[in-house]
């Protein structure tokens, strides 16, 4: 596994070093890190030879750019009206349930962390969620519970990431 | 469409004619001014929801003065309600890339970007996979132009033009003060033109089959047709192409479930109808004669009678609340105390009057707010608190 040192620098080797290439490097950090630690954001500032508190700045802006630890699997569960009013809620108390942990919080074994978003544009096909780039609609408590359950699977093959 | 119903279905934007090639060589070898008349007399006016005249955008960009220019499409598709977009970039990727190169050749770009929202992730293989096969057929035409996706990461208000710029140039998305503006100085301080999706898809129709058949649909000041993003209580909720100009009683005849109470037009940006308010309210841009036209990105939410309207403007300040910026005082104060406010309200902490005080912050707001984000708080708070006063307090 690369440490971030590598991974930034590599990042950096193909997006470029200036200021305009920030974000698409941030991205590739959360990509593999799931989220960015202080270490991180100082290693890239380093990098692309900018202030640590601008790195930080930019960094904490973007809701998809996490800078707490996060599990392997990010749940964002759609709150706005649309999903709301196709009881998003119940979606979430599923999943609060199944998995034992609240909003904002990540499974002990580091698989799950649980979220909730601002609207996902499925407006049509609510309530949505996404797990981590893809995207799941027209939810409803079953079909939640087989949804986690292949993603457990997953994990369990380790087929989902090598860290 | 049910067969009396009264709007007109259309059906330009996603048809299946695989002929871009063919449209994009034409039109390369037109006469910019040419072009740009074409686009003026069409009098389309942006899809995103502010209705600018693209004509008029493109044409300012083209006189600007600079060795680089840029052409981005903007797929931060945000605002509550609306998912048209995606389906545009999913299902007629080659109609936008048409159009962003058209665009480029008329105002003399040889970059072009399209800013796709992080939520959005799962279309980037298969649009990259549509940018490669036309930056191709591009060079094979002699056309040097060149287009790469640029990521967002989760920001309602990247949606912003300026915003959008600031954030491609790796920065906090945060609105710049207008002017300039981004026709003269936009992504890295180049002339820009910054164009919707939508608004994009529908200069290939124009440009295809010319600017009187775009024209002869919609009404005075709302010309061509438009897509609307349909969800919320309603049996056939999705993505329709209607022209411009239609009144909202038609469209609750058609997509209401008979017991549709208010249909808020534009997402929680925009405005909230209640029933009364249906048959003198028609769907467009300022500027018609009579009645109230409502101008809207695409987003149409119909509530019915078991909705709570309090809840639905407490979901939107939430929204607003956590999407606001945080630059401006007015709007990042202003959201806070609006949620605080009518929360406060509903539990009897402050009396009834204390809604009355909250309509002047959200008027104050939109006159002092920044950018659009907070100048448009007002529209959803102010038309729901007016007209379901009773469901705040009780």
């Amino acid at each position: 596994m690369n440490t971030v040192s590598e991974l930034v620098k590599n990042l950096a080797d193909k997006y470029g070093r200036e200021r305009h290439n920030l974000l698409p490097i941030l991205q590739g950090v959360v990509e593999q890190e799931r989220y960015l630690s202080e270490h991180s954001m100082k290693v890239i500032a380093k990098e692309l030879d900018l202030p640590a508190a601008e790195v930080y700045g930019t960094a904490t802006f973007y809701s998809f750019l996490e800078h707490k630890k996060m599990g392997k699997n990010i749940i964002r569960i759609c709150k706005t009206i649309s999903c709301s009013m196709k009881s998003s809620n119940q979606i979430l108390l599923t999943i609060e349930d199944m998995l034992k942990i609240k909003l904002g919080e990540t499974t002990p074994d580091g698989v799950f962390s649980l979220m909730q978003t601002n609207c996902l544009g499925f407006c049509h096909q609510a309530p949505a969620m996404l797990i981590n780039n893809d995207v799941y609609t027209e939810l409803t408590p079953e079909k939640v519970r087989e949804i986690l359950s292949s993603y457990l699977n997953k994990n369990k093959e380790g087929v989902q990431y090598e860290q | 469409m049910s067969n009396n119903s009264q709007l007109k279905k259309l059906d330009f934007i996603f048809n299946n004619e695989n002929d871009w090639e063919e449209v994009l060589r034409k039109n390369l070898s037109r006469p910019h001014q040419e072009l740009i008349n074409e686009l003026i007399s069409s009098e389309l006016k942006g899809r995103g929801g502010a209705g600018f005249p693209t004509g008029l955008k493109w044409k300012l960009s083209a006189d600007a003065q600079s060795d680089i220019k840029y052409v981005i499409c903007n797929a931060d598709e945000g605002e509550p309600g609306t998912f048209k977009d995606r389906e545009i970039l999913s299902k007629v990727p080659y109609k936008v890339l048409s159009a962003m190169a058209v665009c480029a050749y008329v105002i003399g770009a040889k970059e072009g970007y399209i800013y796709l929202r992080g939520e959005y992730f799962f279309l980037k293989p298969e649009l990259q996979k549509a940018i490669d096969e036309f930056i191709y057929y591009c060079k094979e035409i002699n056309f040097d132009f060149s287009i790469s996706i640029f990521m967002g990461s989760g920001a309602y208000i990247c949606g912003e033009e300026t915003a959008l710029f600031e954030s491609m140039e790796g920065k906090r998305g945060e609105p710049r003060n207008k002017p300039p503006f981004p026709t003269n100085y936009g992504y890295m301080g180049k002339p820009t033109v910054i164009n919707n999706v939508e608004t994009l898809a529908h200069t290939y129709t124009i440009f295809k089959y010319g600017a009187k058949r775009f024209y002869d649909l919609g009404v005075q000041y709302s010309r061509g047709s438009k897509l609307y993003s349909v969800s919320g209580d309603t049996p056939k909720p999705g993505i329709y192409e209607l022209e411009l100009g239609m009144s909202l009683t038609d469209f609750v005849e058609e997509f209401g479930d008979g017991d549709t109470k208010a249909v808020q037009v534009g997402g929680a940006s925009g405005f909230l109808v209640p029933r009364k308010r249906f048959k003198e309210t028609n769907i467009g841009y300022q500027g018609k004669l009579t009645g109230i036209s409502l101008p809207t990105g695409g987003s149409m939410m119909l509530f019915n009678s078991s909705r709570s309207m309090y809840n639905v403007l407490d979901n939107y300040l939430v929204f607003f609340h956590e999407e606001s910026c945080g630059q401006c005082t007015p709007c990042r104060v202003g959201c806070q105390q609006l949620l605080k406010g009518i929360k406060s309200v509903k539990n009897g902490e402050k009396n009834a009057q204390y809604l009355d005080k909250l309509l002047k912050l959200a008027e104050t707001m939109q006159i002092t707010a920044k950018c659009g984000l907070g100048q448009s708080v007002a529209n959803s708070f102010s038309s729901i608190v007016e007209n379901f006063r009773e469901e705040m307090i009780y």
